[in-house]
């Protein structure tokens, strides 16, 4: 047996330092949260806000460190620094979009976002995770907080409903991915995703036992991206959840599942992608033709933005069958960036549509909202285009970049497929702005954005993000292709870090 | 010593039956014991690897994967109370209320 010592336990506390600021923030949110009214919440959310400040700040001391943590299971390289920092943003948006909301439901405010910080954290966790029992905590710290936040209606029965069904199904693929780890763990001896690597690499660990794990991996991770076959609990959660949790679910997660996803397989997997890429060219072309059908035909706005984000995680996959490329990680990382603006901008016009208690989440209610919010209007119609792929916004120069990556690796017909289904969503999105455009009658109103500071401005930031990162994508492209090629150049570091 | 591939075996059989019984039961509650066999096939194939290989690394998992088990038991538990307390079933055919 090898002796484990300490000693060779190299702690470096600047990788940990941005999740140590956001365990601590939570738990203060948890220590002042039973002193604050339900009704009046706004301070605990202002709490959550200085503490993803404070976590942002040290985030930023990570970039170009490249340093590996407690003996090689954390790792900061530019990829985590990357996702971390997308990932904070989005919780921020989200926090500031929770504010009024969740003071106007009556919501457990303390409860509320402590949560949504320990899940912030284990995304956080996934991203700079090194070795596979890491990745494992991290989904589990996160899963298990949004399980809680899909079912925070208590009293809902559909909040109730979407919850458990989460919940069955997300343990139920947690499974999967742990049985996965552990054929793979037999397989290569190890647990590290370097080590990892460098055996298969060797070709020294082509057996049955590793393309079983890989599978099972497969399933896990296909489970928490939302792809089809493994989709069913998507639309049922999403449109269970509070709105702002649904967000979370489709941006946060969604984030962070690939970029631990994509860590495992692109990187530390990828010297046997000839193994597994011809299934994901399979789950892709399957993903996003059923994601894309089956919102043709929703009347609810949050299942059908369910659909579409299920849609996205094949756009995504399509990046993923093209692994080798070196252009198709850097492509991801861009879209996954226009994903996040768009979506959560089109998750806050739907809680700026709702009344207090009274949920408008059908796509007909969004009937005449260009003639008595002509901004609010704009807004939803810009993030709608963008996720429909129109030039110049965020989703069209991502999905520019993400196509154009798999021409390259030669997936000629997966990319006709993912234009086909493009083309297919211009129909769903564009209902939405006729009914706000086009149809007589449902003058709606709704409580004044001016009383409602923080929905505005992450309204805003998320229009500002769409059109920025569309308009002037170059800084970002090469930020994420900087961040994919830092994870790819892992042996380099791991050299380092043994001479240290 | 007992070889592996018994281990494995049991692992294996362990692990499809807690998948047999997600699929096929449809009470809420056996189905979370179901997985929680899963889990604990999973812990068996683990530790036996770990002893096989030499390596800590294994044993050390099933440490991580006990404690998350329980963390999801509480989680899990509290939502099925939950749902329970609305609709006074625990049925997964009739939590039919979101449907396309």
């Amino acid at each position: 047996m090898n002796q484990f010592t300490l000693s060779a336990v190299h702690f470096a506390w600047l990788p940990i330092l941005p999740l140590i600021a956001m365990a601590l923030g939570a738990m203060t949110v948890m220590l002042v949260g039973p002193q604050v009214d339900d009704d009046d919440s706004a301070g605990l959310g202002v709490i959550a806000l200085l503490t993803l400040l404070i976590a942002f700040v040290l985030t930023l001391f990570t970039f170009s460190q490249n340093h590996l943590a407690f003996g090689g299971a954390l790792v900061a390289d530019d990829y985590a620094a990357f996702f971390d920092l997308l990932i904070i943003i989005a919780t921020a948006v989200i926090v500031a979009m929770s504010l009024d909301y969740v003071s106007d439901e009556g919501l457990a405010g303390a409860e509320y976002y402590a949560l949504i910080l320990f899940s912030a954290l284990g995304m956080m966790l996934m991203a700079a995770a090194d070795d596979l029992i890491i990745i494992f905590l991290g989904l589990e710290t996160m899963s298990l907080a949004i399980y809680a936040l899909a079912g925070f209606m208590r009293r809902d029965p559909k909040s109730n409903e979407g919850a458990i069904k989460y919940f069955i199904l997300g343990a139920f693929s947690t499974g999967f991915l742990l049985y996965g780890i552990a054929l793979v763990y037999g397989a290569t001896g190890t647990i590290k995703l370097e080590p990892i690597r460098a055996a298969l690499a060797a070709g020294n660990a082509s057996n049955p036992l590793l393309l079983l794990g890989l599978g099972l991996m497969l399933i896990g991770f296909g489970f928490k991206v939302a792809a089809v076959p493994f989709h069913m609990w998507t639309p049922d959660a999403y449109q269970g959840a509070p709105t702002p949790v649904t967000a979370f679910m489709a941006v946060g997660v969604k984030i962070a599942a690939f970029a631990g996803f994509m860590r495992v397989f692109m990187v530390s997997l990828g010297p046997v992608s000839a193994e597994w890429s011809g299934v994901l060219w399979v789950i892709a072309a399957i993903t996003m033709t059923i994601g894309n059908l089956t919102a043709l035909v929703q009347d609810n706005i949050k299942r059908m933005l369910a659909y579409s984000a299920i849609a996205n995680a094949g756009y995504l996959m399509l990046g993923m069958a093209a692994a080798p490329a070196r252009a198709a990680g850097g492509a991801m990382l861009y879209y996954l960036l226009g994903y996040a603006f768009t979506n959560l901008g089109a998750f806050a016009v739907v809680i700026a549509l709702a009344r207090r208690s009274e949920t408008r989440d059908r796509i007909s209610d969004f009937r005449g909202l260009a003639r008595t919010h002509p901004g609010l209007a704009a807004a939803m119609a810009l993030f709608m285009l963008s996720l429909a792929g129109v030039p110049p916004l965020a989703g069209f120069v991502g999905k520019f970049y993400l196509f154009s990556a798999a021409l390259g690796a030669g997936l000629v017909w997966l990319v006709v497929i993912a234009a086909l289904n493009s083309a297919i969503s211009v129909y769903y999105y564009t209902r939405v702005i006729v009914e706000m455009y086009a149809r007589e009658g449902g003058e709606v109103t709704i409580e004044p954005l001016g009383a409602r500071p923080a929905l505005l401005i992450s309204i805003v930031v998320a229009v500002a993000g769409t059109i920025l990162i569309g308009l002037y994508p170059q800084p970002y492209m090469s930020s994420a292709a900087a961040a994919y090629a830092s994870a790819v150049r892992r042996p380099a570091i791991a050299a380092t870090a043994a001479l240290r | 010593m007992t070889p592996i591939s018994y281990f494995m075996a049991l692992s294996a059989i362990l692990f499809a039956i807690g998948v047999a019984g997600v699929m096929i039961r449809r009470n809420v509650i056996v189905m979370f014991l179901s997985i929680e066999l899963m889990l604990n096939a999973v812990n068996l194939a683990f530790v036996a690897l770990g002893r096989r290989m030499g390596s800590m690394d294994g044993q050390v998992i099933v440490f991580f994967v006990i404690t998350v088990a329980a963390a999801e038991a509480a989680v899990g538990l509290a939502l099925i109370v939950a749902v329970f307390r609305n609709r006074e079933t625990v049925n997964a055919d009739e939590l039919n209320l979101l449907r396309w």
